[in-house]
């Protein structure tokens, strides 16, 4: 199914650079735009995340698999700032990121959306939307007294914003609370509302998560949009089938540590990943494992 | 029962000292509550503030009485600080903790004997009003005559403190509404929904919600010297933790997160607290007995008003939670 795609310039740029990468945990890319390395966090005993090296090629789709546990998110929330790990060094774009606070990621062009929806309910969508847009001057509150000042950017962000959410579907919900959206639509919202900053690594945290399959198909769409337009997406899924059609590359994590790396086909054939998701006794019959 | 009397006293309540200070320092919390989502249980703390920068400059300062207006604002965002620096990074219920905690320990050291000098002690600090005063006579107001028609009939001394006082109400209210329009409230709104997702998109968080919590303090303590210059005196027991709550149920009753509702909200509590006071007392009068048991005794008639405010509030959120002018929409959607 993927292998009869035609992908667009930038996708088949990434791929086939992607292509000379070696299959291995950590492999180094050509044009890597996140570098984390020995990126450790514990909670209390537990090792959540233990990453020796990570790499994310610059214009790629990048997946980022693995069993419940696997401390996908919470790498994420180390790579955002939402988080501080008890040792290693990240950086995005060549900029050393681990002295960058969470608010601070955005405006450097890496946006990340939530697991659980964080649309914002009781604003209106379009709202919703402007809240996105970094550098405001009327979010100060000695220029907010005077629209004068910020009149002008606010007209140019509502624009922007409704382009995006006609883009995604959701003109006709324009001045409705985001409450009133239904769960899919949120995550549309929350994807939407990540755009608003002009990012340039845009980070999904479970983006299927509750969507019904019609919406997975258009959502799949957007995200390779994304791509296209040169954006770089690095997302955390548990559905197979979304990965396995929307990626260039796919990381898996298990027990805190990446496992294994390579394209979607490889990763659906490697042992190690089947193992981890369903494991290593798979095949085998019951009756046998008792013998 | 003398109807008359009791309608005039409920009007008068319902544009009064009481409800302008009320409705000040309820914008303030507004911002803080209604809009940022802060918890601020010590908004008497930043009244205190106002009222005692204003007492000071006369008491210990010996410095012109106008210098206790930025006295009293340094003095609130001074308060705002220490209070938000430790706390606004943590859940909201710990800035509840420490607001209502800080505001006891003001009270507690302003009214103490060891800083008797500074403070005045529990006596508070006198005669310090003259110069606001004066501006009133110098403006043609005379404090001992009589102004104004039924029911609202005020002494000069009591007109001239309010003229100001709806002044001032009239001004915050339009610099809150002003800038909750704006982005800035914006942000302030979204912050009150969900932090983590106004972090993400690159705001600054603990800085929009200390500006809030300053913000409100500083409305706060406006309030304050209001209340301070009506009375023409600052006593420490009037600024304890009880002020605050009656504060904070007449902005709910009003509506959180509306202008409107925390300048009407006051006025509505007042009006209805001045009321049931004036009621009950003409019924206690004339008491009604059963046998041998008096049904309503002069002395009970605080306690049975404040009961039965709290019942009207209980009421209120049962079936209008929203407050008379929030936005029941708003309050629909909690399903995080």
């Amino acid at each position: 199914m993927a292998a009869d795609r035609t992908y667009s310039p930038v996708a088949q740029a990434a791929r086939v650079a992607l292509d000379t990468c070696a299959r291995e945990p950590g492999a180094k890319k050509p044009d890597p735009i996140l570098v984390g390395d020995g990126v450790r966090r514990q909670f209390g005993g537990i090792v959540a995340v233990d990453v020796d090296h990570i790499e994310v090629q610059r214009g790629s789709i990048t997946a980022l698999i693995g069993p419940n546990g696997a401390g996908k998110t919470t790498l994420f929330n180390l790579l955002t700032g939402f988080d501080k790990p008890n040792t290693g060094a990240w950086s995005f774009d060549g900029r050393s990121m681990e002295k960058v606070a969470s608010h601070r990621t955005a405006a450097l062009g890496m946006v990340r959306t939530f697991q659980l929806t964080k649309s914002l309910t009781k604003l209106s969508v379009i709202e919703n939307m402007r809240l996105g847009a970094t550098d405001q001057k009327g979010e100060k509150w000695w220029n907010g007294l005077f629209s004068a000042i910020w009149k002008g950017q606010e007209d140019a962000i509502t624009k922007r914003a409704e382009d995006l959410l006609e883009r995604f579907k959701l003109g006709h919900m324009r001045d409705e609370y985001a409450g009133a959206l239904s769960g899919g639509q949120r995550k549309l919202l929350e994807m939407a509302r990540a755009l608003m900053t002009d990012p340039t690594l845009v980070m999904l945290d479970e983006p299927m998560a509750g969507v019904n399959p019609a919406l997975k198909q258009s959502l799949n769409e957007h995200i390779r949009g994304l791509r296209d337009e040169g954006m770089t997406v690095l997302f955390v899924e548990h559905d197979m089938d979304m990965v396995h059609d929307v990626s260039d590359w796919v990381i898996v994590m298990a027990e805190g540590r990446i496992i294994a790396e390579g394209t979607p086909d490889d990763i659906s054939r490697n042992p190690a990943v089947i193992d981890a998701y369903l494991g290593s006794h798979q095949g085998r019959s019951l009756m046998e494992e008792n013998s | 029962m003398d109807w008359t009397l009791i309608i005039e006293n409920s009007l008068k309540g319902l544009i009064g000292i009481n409800a302008v200070y009320f409705a000040i320092a309820a914008i303030g919390m507004n911002v803080q509550f209604g809009y940022a989502g802060l918890l601020n249980f010590g908004q008497a703390g930043f009244m205190a503030c106002g009222a005692y920068g204003l007492g000071m400059t006369a008491h210990y300062f010996d410095i012109s009485f106008w210098w206790g207006i930025p006295l009293g604002i340094l003095f609130s965002v001074l308060l705002g600080l220490l209070m938000g620096v430790p706390t606004l990074r943590l859940r909201a219920d710990y800035l509840a903790i420490v607001t209502i905690a800080s505001a006891e320990i003001i009270r507690l050291v302003v009214r103490s004997v060891k800083f008797k000098t500074y403070f005045g002690g529990s006596d508070g600090i006198n005669s310090f009003a003259q110069p606001f005063r004066k501006v009133g006579n110098s403006l043609g107001i005379e404090e001992a005559d009589e102004y104004g028609f039924w029911p609202f009939r005020f002494t000069g001394r009591e007109l001239w403190t309010l003229i100001v006082g709806w002044i001032l109400v009239a001004l915050l209210g339009f610099f809150v509404y002003k800038l909750m329009k704006s982005p800035w409230g914006r942000v302030l709104k979204a912050i009150r929904e969900d932090e983590d997702a106004v972090r993400s998109l690159g705001k600054n968080v603990y800085s929009y919600k200390m500006q809030a919590l300053i913000m409100g303090g500083v409305i706060g303590t406006i309030s304050g010297m209001v209340f301070a210059l009506d009375r023409a005196a600052v006593q420490p027991d009037n600024y304890s933790r009880d002020v605050t709550f009656y504060i904070l149920t007449a902005l709910v009753l009003g509506g959180v997160a509306k202008v409107s509702g925390s300048i009407v909200g006051p006025m509505m509590f007042w009006g209805l607290f001045t009321f049931m006071d004036n009621f009950l007392r003409q019924v206690a009068e004339d008491p009604i007995h059963l046998g041998n048991i008096t049904l309503m005794k002069s002395t009970q008639v605080g306690q049975l008003n404040y009961i039965l405010i709290g019942l009207t509030l209980i009421l209120l959120m049962v079936y209008r939670p929203q407050g008379v002018f929030g936005n029941r929409q708003e309050m629909a959607f909690d399903g995080r």
